[in-house]
C-alpha cells in the first residue's frame, strides 16, 4: 500500500512537470516572416544580422548602433547620405538655404506625412529637436544640437538636473509655416548641411509627444520602411508605401534578427539562412576564409571609421614628451599587425581622417605612422625613453581587440626594448569609466564611427578642448582657432582646407597616434542582390532586392 | 507524504527572499549600468541623471530591493532597459530553454543509462572499454567545441540540422539539445557503471540469484532501482544547470533562451534582467531537488520522506 501510495506521488508530481513543458512547449515563438524565403515569388523579405537595442527606439536618444540601425531604417530626416559617396542629398527637405552659415532657411517638400497619417510640418522637426536638447528630458542625441542658438537655455544648471532650464524650447528654431522652418546657429558652422541628416535631427509625430514613454514600443517616422514589431530577439519593418524621399523601399519586408554571437550569424550566412551580414567575425578573415566560404557572395568597402592610439593624459612620462610620443608610434609595425589580426580588412593608417570621408587628405601623420624600426629606436633613445612597463588599456568584448592590443604592445616591445603589457577590460562600460576617473596610464585603445561625413566629425568632437570624446585632453589654442575659422568659412572647399590645417596641427601636437582606417567586410545569401553597405558601415536596405 | 510536500513548499520561501536579496545587492551595489550605454562617448548628464532617477539608483539598496520586492509580489519583475517587460521577455524565452533542457535530459538519461548498464554488465570486456573511454573524450572536449564542431559538419556541411536555432521549434532546437546531453551524458554512463557494478556486489542480488530469479528481473527490477538513486540526484542537478548554464551553447546555435538572457543582463548590467531572471531560476531549482526527493521513496522504499 505504502509502496503504491509513493508511486502515485512520485507519478502525480512528475507528470505535473511534464505537464508544464507541455504548456510551455504550447505558445510557438513568433515566426511571422523571418523564416527566409518561404513566401516564394513576389515575396521580397529579407533578414538583417541585428543586435539589441539599449534603449527605446526614440531617434533622439539612441546613439549605439543597435538602435541606430533600426531608426535609420524607419525614419527620414532632411537629408539623406547617398550610399556610396556619403554625399548629402535632399530627402524630405526640399532646400536649406544659407547666405552666411549662421542662418538657415529650410524649406520641406509639400504634403509630407508621418507612417500614422499624421502630418509632417516644420513643428515635427522644431518640436523633436527641441524635446531632444531639453536638459531634463535627458536624451542622448541632446549633443547634437549644440550649435543652434539658445541650446545652453535649455540645459539643466547643475548634473542632477535639480535646477531647472531657463527656457524650454531653443530661441534659434523657429516655424515660419507648415513647410518652412528658420534656424539660427550661435556661432557659424559650415557643415550644418551635412549633420543635419543624422538620426537625432529626425521629426517626431504628434504620437510621440503625446506618449513619449511608450512611444518606442512602436515607433512612427516617416522613413522607406515602418515598424510592425519590436523585441528583443528580432524587430520587423516592412515597405511604406507613400515615403516621399529619394531612397525607397525595394523588398516588402525586413526582419532584423538578433545574434547573440558573430560567428552563429556568419554560420546562417554561409548556409543561406540570413540575408545581410554587415560584419565578418575575425577569425574568419584569416586565410580568406570567409570569401572561399561565400563564394561570390561577399564585399569590402572602405568606412567611416578609424582606430587610434590615445596617449594617457594622467602619464607623466608622456604627458609633455612629444618625441617619446612618435618614437612610441613609430615603433607600431601597423602593416604586419593589420595582415595578421584583421587580415588586411582594416587599412593603415596616415592620418587622423579616413578616406571615405569628405575633406580627407592623406599624411596628415608623417613619418611618425610609417614603421621604421632603426629610426624608431634612435627617436626613442633620443626623447629619453619609457620607465617602466608601458600598458595598453583596452575593452576586450570588441572582436580583435585583446590580439590588436597584443601586437601593438609587442611590435613596441621588439622595436624598442620597453616592457609592454595589455590591460584587458571586461567591457567597454568600465573601459569608459575607468577613463572618465583617469585610471589608466601608456596607450589606451580608442576609435570612432562617424556621425555624419564631414572630416569635422573626427576633429571636433574628439580634440576640442572639453569635449566628452578628448580622452587625451587635448587643448590647443591653435586648433582650436583653426576649427572656428573652418567652421566660418564660405564655401565647403574653403573649409575643409582649414580643417585639413587642424588635422596637420594634430601631427605636430601628437595627442594620439592614428592606426588604421576600417572597412566594412560584408556577406549575404543566395536569394539576394544589389547588397550594399553604406559608409557608416550598415546594410542600405532600400537598394536590396531578392532574386 | 502530503505533510513532507507542504513543509518543503514552505521552507523553499526563506530561501527564495534570501537568495534574490543576496543577487539584488551584489547586481545593484556593484557597477555602473550608465556607462558606455551612449556608443562611443560618454553620456550627457542629463542623460544620466534621468537614468538614474527612472530606474531608482539613487535610493539606499534596501529602499530599491524594498520597492522590488513591492513590484515581485504584484507579478512584476520589472522592465529591461530597453524598455521591454522582463516577465514578457521570461515568458517568451521559458519554453524554449524547457525543450531544449527536454531534449538534453531525456537524451543524456536514455543513451546515458543505457550505456551504464551495458558496460557494468560486460564489464573488463570490449564494451565497457568503449564506454569508459569515449565518456572521457567527451568530458575532455570543451562544450564549445563539441558545439562549433556539431555545428559545423551535422549543420553546414552535411545540412541534416538546422545551422541555427533562433525561432525555437523542436527540429531546430535537436542539435544543440544533443550537444548540451553529451557532456552529462559521459558523466550519467560513468555513475550508472560504477553503482550499478558496486550493488551486483551486494548480499539481496546473491539472495535474488540463488532463490532463481532471471537475470533480467535481478538486473532489471531489483539492482538498478537502486542504483538510479545516485543519477537521479545526478539528473536533477543537471536539470537546473541546463536552465540557466546552457549559455555557451546557446551563443554558438543563437538559441533565444534563459542562458542568454541572463548573459545579456549581465553584460549590460542591466539589474532588473539579472534579478528577474535568478529568481524564477531559484524557484526552478528548488522544484526540481523536490521532484528528486520524492522520487527518491518511489525508487528506494527504504527512503523515508516523512
Amino acid at each position: 500500500m505504502r509502496a503504491r501510495t509513493r508511486l502515485l506521488a512520485g507519478a502525480a508530481v512528475t507528470s505535473l512537470a511534464l505537464l508544464a513543458t507541455a504548456c510551455g512547449g504550447g505558445s510557438s515563438s513568433p515566426d511571422a516572416g523571418n523564416s527566409a524565403g518561404t513566401t516564394g515569388g513576389g515575396g521580397g523579405q529579407i533578414t538583417v544580422n541585428g543586435c539589441t537595442p539599449k534603449a527605446p527606439l526614440i531617434a533622439g536618444n539612441t546613439s549605439e548602433t543597435c538602435g541606430g540601425n533600426i531608426v535609420d531604417a524607419f525614419t527620414a530626416k532632411l537629408v539623406h547620405y547617398n550610399s556610396d559617396t556619403a554625399a548629402p542629398e535632399m530627402d524630405l527637405a526640399e532646400s536649406i538655404d544659407t547666405s552666411d552659415n549662421q542662418n538657415f532657411t529650410v524649406k520641406l517638400k509639400s504634403g509630407l506625412t508621418f507612417q500614422d497619417g499624421s502630418p509632417l510640418t516644420s513643428k515635427s522637426f522644431v518640436d523633436a529637436w527641441n524635446y531632444t536638447a531639453y536638459g531634463p528630458n535627458g536624451q542622448a542625441g541632446s549633443y547634437f544640437m549644440t550649435p543652434f542658438d539658445g541650446f545652453a537655455d535649455v540645459q539643466c544648471g547643475d548634473a542632477d538636473c535639480k535646477q531647472k532650464p531657463k527656457a524650454e524650447t531653443m530661441s534659434g528654431l523657429k516655424v515660419v509655416d507648415d513647410t518652412t522652418f528658420t534656424i539660427k546657429t550661435t556661432d557659424k558652422v559650415s557643415n550644418l548641411l551635412t549633420r543635419l541628416g543624422y538620426s537625432a535631427f529626425a521629426p517626431q509625430p504628434q504620437a510621440f509627444f503625446d506618449n513619449p514613454e511608450t512611444f518606442g514600443q512602436k515607433p512612427v517616422g516617416a522613413g522607406p520602411f515602418k515598424v510592425d514589431s519590436t523585441g528583443s530577439t528580432e524587430t520587423v519593418l516592412s515597405k511604406w508605401a507613400d515615403y516621399k524621399g529619394v531612397a525607397p523601399a525595394q523588398v516588402d519586408q525586413v526582419t532584423f534578427r538578433v545574434y547573440q554571437d558573430p560567428s552563429a550569424a556568419y554560420n546562417d550566412v554561409v548556409a543561406n539562412n540570413l540575408d545581410v551580414l554587415d560584419q565578418i567575425p575575425p577569425d574568419q578573415l584569416i586565410g580568406d576564409q570567409w570569401q572561399s566560404d561565400l563564394a561570390d557572395r561577399f564585399g569590402q568597402r572602405d568606412i567611416g571609421g578609424n582606430d587610434w592610439v590615445t596617449f594617457s593624459p594622467e602619464d607623466p612620462q608622456l604627458k609633455n614628451n612629444v618625441p617619446l610620443r612618435k618614437a612610441l608610434s613609430m615603433a607600431i609595425d601597423r602593416t604586419s599587425i593589420l595582415n595578421t589580426v584583421f587580415n588586411g580588412t582594416r587599412s593603415a593608417a596616415t592620418g587622423w581622417v579616413p578616406p571615405a570621408v569628405d575633406g580627407y587628405k592623406a599624411g596628415a601623420c608623417g613619418d611618425a605612422c610609417t614603421f621604421d624600426a632603426a629610426k624608431a629606436k634612435a627617436a626613442y633613445d633620443a626623447a629619453g625613453g619609457y620607465k617602466g612597463t608601458l600598458t595598453y588599456t583596452a575593452n576586450v568584448d570588441g572582436a580583435g581587440n585583446a590580439d590588436m592590443g597584443t601586437a601593438i604592445c609587442n611590435s613596441i616591445k621588439n622595436t624598442l626594448g620597453v616592457d609592454c603589457v595589455l590591460n584587458g577590460v571586461n567591457d567597454f562600460a568600465t573601459f569608459q569609466k575607468g577613463i572618465d576617473a583617469g585610471e589608466y596610464k601608456g596607450m589606451m585603445r580608442s576609435a570612432w564611427q562617424m556621425d555624419y561625413p564631414s572630416i569635422e566629425n573626427f576633429l571636433a568632437p574628439i580634440y576640442s578642448k572639453g569635449a566628452d570624446s578628448n580622452w587625451s585632453k587635448y587643448d590647443s589654442p591653435t586648433f582650436a582657432d583653426l576649427l572656428n575659422k573652418a567652421a566660418a568659412a564660405s564655401t565647403p572647399d574653403e573649409a575643409n582646407a582649414l580643417y585639413q590645417q587642424a588635422e596637420a596641427q594634430l601631427g605636430t601636437d601628437f595627442p594620439t597616434a592614428p592606426l588604421d582606417y576600417k572597412k566594412a567586410n560584408f556577406g549575404w545569401s543566395d536569394r539576394v542582390s544589389n547588397v550594399k553597405i553604406t559608409p557608416f558601415g550598415t546594410p542600405d536596405l532600400s537598394s536590396i532586392t531578392v532574386k | 507524504m502530503a505533510a513532507y510536500v507542504v513543509r518543503r513548499l514552505l521552507q523553499m520561501i526563506p530561501v527564495i527572499i534570501g537568495s534574490t536579496f543576496l543577487i539584488f545587492v551584489m547586481v545593484f551595489a556593484l557597477g555602473d549600468p550608465v556607462a558606455g550605454r551612449c556608443g562611443e562617448r560618454a553620456c550627457p548628464p542629463a542623460y544620466v541623471a534621468k537614468f538614474r532617477a527612472d530606474n531608482h539608483l539613487d535610493q539606499p539598496i534596501p529602499v530599491q530591493y524594498a520597492l522590488y520586492l513591492g513590484r515581485l509580489l504584484h507579478g512584476d519583475l520589472g522592465t529591461t532597459f530597453a524598455g521591454n517587460s522582463v516577465g514578457a521577455e521570461l515568458i517568451q524565452r521559458w519554453p524554449t530553454t524547457l525543450k531544449l533542457a527536454l531534449i538534453a535530459v531525456v537524451f543524456e538519461s536514455v543513451v546515458g543509462i543505457a550505456a551504464g548498464i551495458l558496460a557494468a554488465l560486460r564489464k573488463g570486456k570490449f564494451l565497457d572499454y568503449l564506454v569508459t573511454l569515449s565518456s572521457l573524450l567527451v568530458i575532455s572536449i570543451p562544450v564549445f567545441v563539441i558545439g562549433g564542431l556539431a555545428q559545423l559538419i551535422f549543420g553546414l556541411r552535411l545540412g541534416i540540422f538546422p545551422v541555427t536555432s533562433t525561432q525555437g521549434t523542436w527540429g531546430q532546437l535537436v542539435l544543440p539539445g544533443l550537444v548540451l546531453g553529451a557532456l552529462s551524458l559521459a558523466y550519467i554512463a560513468r555513475l550508472m557503471r560504477a553503482t550499478l557494478m558496486e550493488n551486483l556486489r551486494s548480499d539481496y542480488v546473491r539472495t535474488a540469484k540463488a532463490k532463481g530469479l532471471p537475470p533480467r528481473r535481478v538486473v532489471g527490477v531489483h539492482t538498478l532501482r537502486n542504483s538510479l538513486i545516485p543519477v537521479v540526484t545526478f539528473i536533477g542537478y543537471d536539470v537546473g544547470a541546463l536552465m540557466g548554464g546552457a549559455i555557451v551553447t546557446e551563443r554558438i546555435f543563437n538559441v533565444n533562451g534563459i542562458g542568454g538572457f541572463l548573459f545579456r543582463g549581465i553584460t549590460l548590467k542591466d539589474g532588473s534582467i539579472v534579478v528577474g531572471t535568478i529568481t524564477c531560476l531559484v524557484l526552478v531549482y528548488l522544484l526540481v531537488n523536490l521532484i528528486v526527493d520524492v522520487l527518491y521513496g518511489v525508487l528506494d522504499p527504504r527512503i523515508s520522506n516523512d
